[in-house]
This record gives structure tokens, sequence and C-alpha cells, in this order.
């Protein structure tokens, strides 16, 4: 137990991962090396954080949802957040691409960095962040028009260039749902199956080319099926794209995440509300293995929750 | 438990059962019966009008124009015409108007401030303001200065768009909050602007709805008679207004008043044709909305 511990979570990932792309680790390791240097990720395991989340807080109306959090988050890992109903990690997640602006009575506090940018500058458009960092909701939100509409959308509104087919067609085969719609792209969405939906949803993300992807219990409305080929496609996608879920199903965290931030619910000083905090940050594996924090084991361990 | 027991309870539960029957066809009953009130209201006067009005409807009757003096020759020419110009100006006025009202209210307007609490309370007074007295505003402001247009299509059409637009603003607010805000967070995650969202998912999105409301407005306006009045609109005429800014113009409601207002049984006749040529075109576009609803009607 103690070795699996101990051992790099991270380093054990890339071996699986080149051995999947077929690179073979002996011939000319170092251009391996380069490849994920460029990607940011360190063979040595170092990894670059793509957003730093300082002492950040949400409130509703000012009362605190979430407060104090403070952590990295990696980029080109899966990064779960987990915890109790309540306890603030949709609303966390939904500050990452200033969805919470939406809502007039939020208010964020505190700092979140991306790529070293205040996200919450003065001088930053809401709409711009939103290209960037992209997001697929709790329950399938196809908008209601062709399924080749449907991923057209953003690039159409972002007015990019470039051939409109190939860029559908693309999106599809990374949302790994090419194969079962080439036939019927200009069929309504509406007729897809919940999990294709889904798959549609995800597509459409990647349609604008972002560099994040927030999840917010993506799978949450979708049978295990369903949920088992979104699962594979987060970790295909994890090699372009950083990926930040939301997930009440804890076996997800454990088997798609490389990095698990574990929330509980607190009761403030004056015991009014009921307020999220963060109680552990750590890899996926310490996190479920070797919690530091009791609480984070309670709950990992289906004691409480 | 004993049969006997057994027995008591089986009959308990008929009893209550068969009670709850009663009370069951009843209601249903009354139901039917409520029903059956504004039906028969209505069929009687379908039958009624079409019997006295009926054997004068003809093509020369929608063809002809009024005639002071000889019924037979008499007809609702400048009436039908006058009726369907005021009816396409009235939606090219409430339309725009009505659906950028009803964007801002449910789209930008925040609820905290006091001002857009007094625009929603307004709106739903001015629906309960009687036409007549929206007569009298059409007259003191765009009939007379400052709009100063003179009893023209055009000053009708405002006046009754006024009136009606309360509707189609209550109409449409709904339309576009039945939009789920599903659809308006997949489109804004995107990296859509707020004005790309409400453009192309938004609108689209309510747009059968807010088209019965605007046909369910205009089949309220076409009955309208006492706002034409006001402004001075004339009983008939003996011509078709070349457009919507000069000439003076009647209505069908208006050269009904006039028919049936008559001392002459010949005219009261022509009242009667007159207002079925009034209910077909009502019933033409309330068949519109109907169509409309169930062909685009967006089911979430």
């Amino acid at each position: 137990m103690q070795e699996h511990v101990t051992q790099d979570p991270e380093e054990r990932q890339q071996e699986t991962s080149g051995r999947v792309d077929g690179v073979p680790s002996t011939r000319e390791g170092q251009v391996q090396t380069q490849a994920l240097e460029a990607k940011g990720q360190k063979a040595t395991g170092e990894r670059k954080p793509i957003f730093g989340l300082e002492k950040v807080g949400v409130a509703y109306g000012g009362v605190p949802a979430v407060r104090e959090v403070d952590f990295p988050i990696y980029q080109h890992q899966i990064t779960a957040l987990i915890g109790p109903s309540g306890c603030g990690k949709s609303t966390l997640i939904r500050c990452l691409n200033r969805m919470n602006d939406l809502i007039p009575a939020a208010k964020v506090t505190g700092k979140v960095n991306y790529h070293g940018e205040d996200l919450y500058g003065s001088d930053v458009d809401p709409v711009q962040v939103r290209k960037r960092i992209g997001m697929v909701f709790q329950k399938p939100n196809p908008f209601p028009k062709s399924i080749y509409d449907n991923i057209a959308f953003g690039p159409r509104v972002l007015g990019q260039k470039g051939d409109m087919d190939e860029i559908v067609e693309s999106a599809l085969r990374r949302g790994a749902l090419w194969d079962e719609v080439k036939d019927r792209l200009k069929t309504n969405a509406f007729g897809m199956s919940g999990g294709q939906q889904q798959r549609l949803c995800i597509a459409r993300a990647l349609a604008t080319d972002p560099d994040v992807i927030l999840m917010d219990e993506p799978c949450s409305a979708l049978d295990p099926i369903s949920t088992g080929r979104i699962e594979d496609l987060m970790l295909e996608l994890r090699e372009n794209y950083s990926i930040v879920i939301v997930t009440h199903n804890m076996q997800q965290a454990a088997r798609v995440s490389n990095m698990t931030a574990f929330f509980t619910v607190e009761l403030d000083e004056d015991e009014k509300h009921r307020t999220g905090r963060v109680v552990e940050y750590d890899d996926t594996e310490k996190v479920f293995t070797n919690p530091s924090d009791e609480r984070t084991e309670a709950y990992v361990t289906g004691k409480v929750g | 438990m004993s049969v006997a027991e057994a027995g008591i309870a089986r009959l308990a539960v008929e009893r209550a059962s068969r009670g709850q029957q009663v009370k069951d066809l009843i209601f249903r009953a009354a139901l039917l019966l409520s029903l059956g009130v504004g039906f028969i209201t209505l069929g009687v006067l379908l039958v009624d009008v079409t019997l006295d009005g009926g054997s004068s409807l003809s093509w020369d009757f929608i063809t002809n124009f009024p005639s002071r003096i000889s019924p037979e020759r008499s007809g609702v020419q400048s009436a039908v015409v006058g009726t369907l110009l005021l009816m396409v100006t009235t939606a090219l006025f409430i339309v725009p108007v009505g659906v950028a009202t009803a964007i801002y209210l449910e789209e930008y307007a925040d609820r905290d401030r006091w001002w857009n609490r007094l625009i929603e309370v307004n709106i739903q007074n001015l629906a309960a303001v009687p036409s007549v007295v929206y007569g009298l505003l059409g007259l003191a402001f765009i009939v007379r200065a400052p709009l100063s247009l003179g009893t023209v299509v055009l000053a009708g059409a405002l006046t009754l768009g006024l009136l009606v637009l309360p509707v189609v603003i209550v109409v449409a607010r709904e339309a576009i909050r039945a939009v789920p805000s599903s659809i308006r967070e997949g489109s804004l995650a995107l990296g859509a602007t707020h004005w790309q969202t409400i453009w192309k998912q938004t609108l689209p999105g309510s747009l059968p709805g807010i088209a019965t409301g605007v046909i369910l407005a205009l089949s309220r306006a076409i009955g309208e008679t006492a706002p034409l009045l006001v402004i001075g609109a004339a009983l008939f005429t003996r011509f078709n207004p070349n457009d919507v800014t000069s000439d003076q113009f009647t209505a069908l409601p208006l050269t009904i008043l006039r028919f049936v207002t008559d001392a002459d049984s010949e005219y009261q006749t022509l009242g009667a044709a007159a207002i079925l040529v009034l209910l077909a075109i009502l019933v033409v576009m309330n068949a519109g909305a109907v169509y409309l609803r169930n062909r685009y009607e967006q089911k979430w």
C-alpha cells in the first residue's frame, strides 16, 4: 500500500499514455520528452498550473456559498471537484469561465488567475474568457437545431474562418460522435439519445478550440454505458485540453481524474450560513487511498455523504 | 378478520366508492354545463346572425362600396380594405415595439430597480384600461398635435396598437421565459455575446409563442369600435384609402355599427352579413395562430 502511495501517479499515467500512443519508449526518448514538455507536462512530474485560485469565494446576495479556495489547477490534467451537495463545487467551477456573472446577485472575491492573468480584471471580457474556457453542463442542452448547426453555432458566432464542414467533422470526431451521426448531420439534435446529446455538447464545446473544458456533473443524467463512453472521451481529451469536472460519483473521480479537490460544508462562525470549503486537494491516488484529512477519508470510503 | 367483518369492510369500501362516483359525475356535469354556457351562446349567436345576414352575403356584397340610398347595391369593400390595412399597420407597429419591450424586461431589466418594477406594474394596468380611453389618447396625441397625423389609417393603427401592446408584451415575455435557461447558458458558454444569444437562440425559440400572441392581440384589435369612433374614423366611406397616411378610412366594426343602427331593416340585414365577414376574417386569423403554434412549437 505504501509503495502505491509514494509512486507519482502522474508518471504512471504518462507511461500508460505513451504506450497507448504507440510511441516506442526505447527509441528517441528525447522526442517524447520534448512533446510532453511542449504540453507543459514534464516527464519529471512537474506540472504547469493553468488556473491559480487565491482565496476565492463566491457569495449570493451576501451569503457566502463557498470561500477560501486556494489551489492551482494544472494543465493537461483532469481535476475533479468532489464533495457533498451544497458544498459549492458547481459554484466554484462556474467562476472559472465567469458563468457566475449571469447571476446578478453572485459576487466573486479573491483572485482567479488564468495563465497568470486575473480572470476578473476590469479589462477582461467575459465573452473572450468563455471562448477559451468551454463548459459542459449537468443536463445535456443541445440547441433545438440540427446536429450540424449545434456544432457550427460556436464557430459561427465567433466568426471563425475556415471550411465549416471540416470544423464540424473535426469537432464530432474529437467528441467521439462522428461515426454515429455522420449520415444524419442535418437531423434535429433532440432526436439523439441522452448520452449522444451529451457528447454532442462536448463536441460543440470543442468546436471553438478551447483551452480548458469545464464539466459540471456531465454524467449525472446518463446511464452507465453512456457514462463510460464519456469517461473514455475525457481521458482522450486530456492529451490536448485541461479538464475540470464536478462529480458526485466518487468512482468516476477515481477513474478519470489526476487531481482531486474534496469540498465540505461548514457552518460559519455565527452559525447562520452553510458555506463550502476545500478540505483537501491532492493527487487523486492519494485522496482516495491515503487522505490526510479524516473528513476526506470518511467521505471517500462512504461513511458520510 | 371474520367473514362478517370482511363483508362490512367490503360494504364500506363500495359505499365510499359509489359516493365518490356520484361526486365525480356531478363535478363533470358542472364542468360540461359551464362549457355549454359559452358554446350555446356562441352557437345561438352564429345561427341568428347567419339566418339574418346569410342571404345578403355574396361576392358583390364584399366588393361593393356601401350606399346610403340602395341597400341592395350596398357592400363593405371600403370596410374590409380599411380593416385589413389597419391590421397590417398595427402588426408592423406592435411586433417590433412589443418584442423589444419583452426582451428588455426579460433579458436586461434588473428587477431590483424601481423604474423596472414601475414599468411592469404599468403594463399590467394598461391592459385593463378601457379601449375608449385609448381612443381619447389617440385623438389627443396622434390625430392632433404633437403627431398631428389626422384621421388616417396610421393614426387608427397606432391607437389600436397602444391598446393591444400590453397583450403582446405579456405573451412575448411568457414565450421568452419558456426558453430554458440551459439554452442561454449553453450559448453563452460557447462565447456568444448576450445579444447573439438573444438573437440566435432565445428569439427563434420563442417565435411561435410571440406570433401566436401577436395574432391574438390583432384579433382583439379587429373588433374594436370605440377607439376608432373617438379618433373620428368614418362610419362608412365610398372609397378605399390610397395609403395609410392620407385618406379618411373606415373599418368593419364601424360599418357594422352604421348598418345595424339604421332604421331601415334592410340595412340591419346587411349589418348581420358584415358581422359574418368580420367573423370569417377572425376565424382565418385564429386558425393561423393555431397552425403556427402546432407547426413550430418547440418542445424543450
